[in-house]
């Protein structure tokens, strides 16, 4: 299966703006499904992003976040062509990591 | 039969002569079902109400009504909302069913840039076929269970399928059949009809209202709002089919909607895919 994220990080020559997309589902546990059901909960925990070793961002979510997240934030530093490294793990224990270039 | 009934019916009997009679005047030749006039008609509403709107520009929405709007989503599409769903349908749409068979054997060109000719008026069956009712047809016909209407699985394919399509000229076509005419023009009743709790006609909200507010929402123009289908809509937190807005509009204004792909839904998207026609396919779309 493809990759759960999506990554795009270009470099202005001093920081590196970071977009990405993640696909999850991120139900809160608080929602009925169409039985009545409560929908148990399911949602990223922390996503972190890494550069040369360190990491540059870190997000700590709950269920309030909407499914299909979208972040997007700039860092000091990063050179084309250097990787950074993103992954995230959720309440249930599952984790997603990837690669993207800075173009 | 009970009484009240009867009276009903003896008034619709009378509808109905007052109709044939007034069908028979010679001096009704304004009232004749001239699709090109309006969709002349249509497209000039907009462009005087909107004359700083380009008109490829009227696909985008809420976005081509309001500034603010426009430039989030100019940035939100540099990483669109709809982008699994749209892997997912180019997925779907190469694999083979089990009998060997794509669904590219049951599309013109292979299904591939056509997107524009849908809906189109089918003269052997005398009704409308839109492309989500086509695509469950090939399902059927190679043995697979057809989708739902209204989201995912049916989202994806639809989805790729505007995609290859994108920036083509809507181009919908009237064959010259009673029939067709009359599809055209139950749809275009179907628009101007009000419905529902509320009274509301699609016409209320998008012809009358576009890039107004109903709530926190922008009102989209009707002029090109079909082009952008499939959409993501981020209320829905996923993705929605031309079925979903027909039937999830006519329960937010309070009326019974139909079923998908009922032939109320298939006119009146006939209807407003065939007045939109010129303007760009720009799905599959994001909206709020």
């Amino acid at each position: 299966m493809a990759s759960s994220i999506r990554v795009r990080a270009t470099s202005s020559g001093e920081t590196t703006e970071v977009q990405a997309l993640i696909q999850h589902p991120m139900d809160s546990g608080f929602v009925k499904d169409a039985k009545g059901e409560i929908i148990p909960a399911h949602f990223i925990q922390q996503l972190t992003f890494e550069y040369d070793g360190k990491n540059v961002f870190t997000a700590d979510w709950g269920g309030g976040v909407s499914k299909d997240p979208y972040v997007k934030f700039a860092f000091k530093g990063g050179k084309k062509g250097d990787e950074l490294k993103i992954s995230w793990v959720d309440n249930k224990g599952a984790t997603d990591t990837t690669t993207a270039k800075i173009q | 039969m009970r009484p009240r009934s009867a009276i009903y019916l003896a008034s619709a009997a009378l509808a109905l002569a007052a109709l044939t009679l007034a069908g028979s005047l010679p001096s009704d030749a304004a009232d004749k079902i001239d699709p090109v006039a309006d969709a002349k008609a249509f497209r000039k509403f907009f462009t005087d109400k909107f004359p700083k709107v380009k008109l490829e520009d009227f696909v985008n929405g809420p976005y081509s009504m309001n500034e603010d709007l426009y430039r989030q989503w100019q940035e939100k599409e540099q990483f669109p909302p709809y982008e699994f769903s749209l892997e997912m349908g180019k997925e779907m749409f190469s694999k083979p069913f089990k009998n060997g068979k794509t669904y590219a054997d049951c599309f013109p060109n292979g299904g591939i840039g056509v997107r524009q000719n849908y809906p189109y008026f089918d003269e052997k069956e005398g009704k409308v076929i839109t492309l989500e009712l086509a695509l469950n047809r090939c399902r059927e016909a190679n043995g697979e269970a057809p989708y739902s209407y209204v989201r995912d699985e049916m989202a994806a394919l639809t989805a790729y399928m505007a995609f290859t399509s994108r920036g083509k000229p809507m181009d919908i076509k009237i064959p010259n059949d009673p029939r067709a005419l009359a599809a055209y023009e139950n749809g275009k009743e179907y628009f101007y009809t009000r419905r529902g709790q509320l009274n509301f006609s699609c016409a209320t909200c998008h012809v009358q209202s576009p890039g107004e507010r109903i709530r926190a929402e922008i009102l989209a123009p009707a002029l090109g709002i079909l082009n952008a289908m499939p959409i993501y809509r981020s209320e829905w937190s996923g993705m929605g089919t031309t079925s979903r807005r027909f039937t999830t509009c006519n329960s937010q204004i309070r009326g019974v909607p139909f079923s998908p792909q009922d032939d109320e839904y298939r006119n009146v998207e006939y209807y407003l895919s065939y007045v939109s026609n010129g303007l760009p396919i720009s799905g599959p779309g994001a909206r709020p």
